[in-house]
């Protein structure tokens, strides 16, 4: 019995880890990536920076001293083969023996197999993307060609400016609805949350087009506010709906002892249930500013036209367009897009997981 | 007690009433239109200035956040200060007022407008017209922009809708299936094992991650070299490993449909995490002495988990299944920054974008636009339909 219930957690650990692994393995190696040489990147996985085997040249040898004819069959160092075979490598006695380069000008290596890690990190590929350092590359013909550093200290500096309002406005504005659905009695409030709550799946592509234009009709597209007031509109009812859920809740005698003793709403509301919602404004503030910050059809639709208001997203989407192969970049890109959501979110994941479980449906 | 009694409004004469409505109409409005010019202005003095970027970023935040709390404040101010009655019909209009007006502009009225420019050419209504003024309409339909449901006619019978539609289905059938069940997997394996928080938390990992940054890390994952040169993506470098050739997976258009499952994949990695969270605080939530009985019945694991644990959550499955089935119908990011709808891989979000911001169809944009909204209705109608069975409200 116990022998079975030992292999049972066996079972279970093992196959979670598995998971675990396969969950972990793609960022990873987008981490490692980042820190590796530009030339390394283009030539080896960056799995190589684990010890693995690898044949490693112990000497060269002269094809014209060996007196070798690549036309036949050729003997050298104990092993034989044609060209071809050659060119591939031939292996004996855990050494290899291959023919490097053309048939004319070729040279002969001998090679060990060593174990060995592929270490060689940098900052490089971070200085370029951050401090939007251009690089010189030298081409075959003589031609100098630079490659315009990625200003990637903009662009999350506009992140921020765009993603703290566009968290803070929004609840704010839901915060103030909510009480008064929750606390208190006027006409219409049945009718008004029913269009909150059919309004919580309405998919954001109906309202780009008109809202686009209505911006363009008074100048703001391109600008900060316009995009603040697009999150505000898109996250609204999900705020509304997620905190009605929780101030409706709150004691009812608490808040009539308050009113009793001649506080007034916005009293109540600032000074009560502000303070004793602050989890659950927490959790939807860390929802929303993931969502923002991780946007990009919004940041597309209405910053598109303004190349200096970008966000990370955009920069990012950007580069796979012009650098789809400079894996240096785009690596150390990704990373710096990523590190600010993931920090938020490994700080504050207990309140993102109470905010999940309250119910979450956004359009 | 504060809950205000409405008898004595509904005594009021007929025109008092109205008055009341009208003010509550222009309070609702009146707040996020100060706030937006007053915004707005600063903005301009801003774009105007001078100062460092830095600088301008905070003054921007402070500005938009600090505008809205100081309204909310003034307003209230404004409405406590009025004779009683008045300001207990006013005051719930400045709390709930500005919600319901941006909330109208963003979201409701779009859905109206958008619904019209379906029914009209690319270069959307003709002038003159506007879906807000009744006495337009008869103009507008018998102009020579209005095309009816020709929009719609042509969303449903080119090819490359149906090709969309297609992988919107293999989207939604695929994604929520595998989403759903990894999350379901990861739950129950946690639940058992002593590393529960590590495990979870590694599996969640990827919800911080925007789908511009998924799309990198797994572009990463498919990259494809040149058949004689080492491989540096981990998916061809462990195909020629164990013998095969080298594909660019997402891209490779031989296998379509099927090449959309690596698109799939990406955004099963990022979101079995979300159902995991949710299923396992519904196992928890199943009472011990269920599984219990369970056991002592003679049960084994597996029967116990088909027959007590999956219909306990079978509530909270069908939630998350139906959010991540709504997220799938509107998938953008992924496949714009993946592949770009190329190799086949359009689906109804990135055909939206085409059609509204690149080809400038206004007609065709908005007719698919509709078409989304339709998939959902199904979803807000059960929404609606949850919330009148709450008897609470």
């Amino acid at each position: 019995m116990k022998k079975q219930q030992w292999f049972g957690s066996l079972i279970i650990n093992g196959a979670l880890v598995f998971l675990v692994l396969i969950w972990s393995i793609p960022t990873f190696g987008l981490l490692v990536s980042s820190f590796r040489d530009r030339s390394d990147i283009q030539t080896s996985g960056w799995w190589t920076i684990f010890p693995h085997r690898e044949w490693q040249k112990t000497e060269t040898l002269n094809v014209k001293d060996l007196g070798l004819d690549p036309n036949t069959v050729m003997k050298v160092e104990g092993v034989e083969g044609d060209f071809a075979q050659l060119r591939k490598g031939v292996e004996k006695n855990g050494k290899r023996v291959q023919w490097i380069g053309n048939k004319r000008l070729g040279r002969i290596e001998v090679q060990k197999r060593v174990w060995t890690v592929n270490w060689h990190f940098t900052l490089e590929n971070y200085k370029q993307v951050l401090l939007g350092r251009d690089t010189k590359i030298t081409k075959s013909n003589g031609a100098v060609e630079t490659i315009p550093g990625q200003d990637m200290t903009q662009a999350f500096l506009n992140s921020l400016t765009v993603s703290i309002p566009a968290t803070i406005i929004p609840i704010l504005i839901a915060a103030f609805a909510a009480y008064a659905f929750a606390w208190m009695n006027f006409p219409a409030r049945r009718l008004m949350f029913i269009i909150v709550v059919g309004l919580l799946v309405v998919p954001l592509q109906i309202a780009l087009v008109p809202i686009l234009s209505d911006y363009s009709k008074i100048g703001l597209n391109g600008t900060f506010l316009a995009i603040w007031l697009a999150h505000t509109g898109f996250g609204l009812a999900l705020a509304i709906y997620l905190l009605y859920n929780y101030i409706s809740t709150l004691p009812r005698e608490m808040l009539e002892s308050a009113f009793i003793d001649g506080a007034s709403h916005f009293m109540v509301f600032t000074r009560l249930v502000l303070p004793l919602s602050v989890s659950a404004l927490a959790s939807f503030a860390i929802f929303q500013f993931l969502w923002v910050w991780n946007d990009y059809l919004v940041a597309l639709v209405f910053l598109g036209n303004n190349p200096s208001n970008k966000v990370v997203t955009q920069r990012l989407a950007d580069m796979t367009g012009t650098f789809g192969n400079a894996w240096h970049i785009l690596t150390a890109g990704a990373f710096v897009t990523m590190i600010l959501p993931l920090a938020v979110f490994i700080g504050l994941q207990r309140y993102f997981v109470r905010g999940l479980l309250a119910g979450s449906v956004k359009g | 007690m504060a809950q205000p009694d409405f008898s004595d409004e509904r005594n009021a004469s007929a025109g008092s009433r109205a008055l009341a409505w009208l003010v509550r109409v222009f309070l609702a409005a009146i707040i996020p239109l100060i706030a937006f010019v007053t915004i707005y202005e600063g903005f301009i003095f801003l774009r105007d200035s001078q100062a460092p970027k830095w600088v301008i970023a905070i003054v921007a935040i402070v500005w938009g956040v600090g505008g809205f709390a100081v309204l909310y404040w003034v307003f209230n101010g404004i409405v406590e200060k009025l004779p009683g009655a008045w300001s207990e019909r006013l005051l719930p209009f400045v709390f709930v007022g500005p919600a319901m007006a941006i909330l109208t502009w963003y979201l409701a009225l779009p859905v109206y407008r958008t619904f019209w420019l379906s029914l009209f050419a690319r270069d959307g209504f003709p002038a003159g017209f506007s879906p807000f003024l009744p006495w337009t309409w008869l103009a507008g339909i018998h102009s020579d922009e209005f095309v009816g449901l020709a929009n719609y006619a042509a969303t449903f019978t080119q090819s490359i809708f149906q090709i969309a539609i297609r992988n919107n289905i293999m989207w939604i059938v695929f994604g929520s299936t595998l989403s759903v069940g990894f999350g379901l997997l990861v739950a129950v394996l946690a639940d058992k094992s002593r590393f529960e928080r590590i495990s979870k938390s590694m599996i969640f990992l990827p919800m911080a991650i925007s789908f511009v940054g998924a799309g990198v890390i797994w572009r990463f994952m498919y990259v494809v070299q040149p058949a004689n040169q080492p491989q540096i993506g981990l998916l061809n470098a462990i195909t020629v490993a164990l013998g095969g050739t080298p594909h660019p997976w997402d891209k490779w258009v031989n296998i379509a449909p099927w090449n959309n499952l690596f698109l799939i994949i990406i955004v099963v990695w990022l979101q079995a995490g979300f159902a995991m969270v949710l299923f396992s605080a519904a196992l928890k939530g199943i009472p011990e002495e269920l599984l219990e009985a369970g056991r002592i019945d003679g049960a084994n694991e597996l029967q116990i988990f088909f027959r007590i644990m999956i219909p306990s959550i079978m509530g909270t499955i069908i939630t998350t299944w139906t959010t991540i089935v709504i997220f799938t119908l509107k998938i953008f990011d992924v496949v714009w920054v993946m592949t770009g709808g190329q190799f086949g891989t359009h689906v109804i979000a990135t055909l939206f974008y085409r059609q509204s911001f690149t080809a400038r169809n206004a007609g065709i944009g908005s007719a698919i636009a509709i078409v989304l909204l339709i998939a959902v209705i199904p979803v807000m109608i059960y929404n609606l339909r949850q919330f009148r069975e709450r008897e609470a409200f």
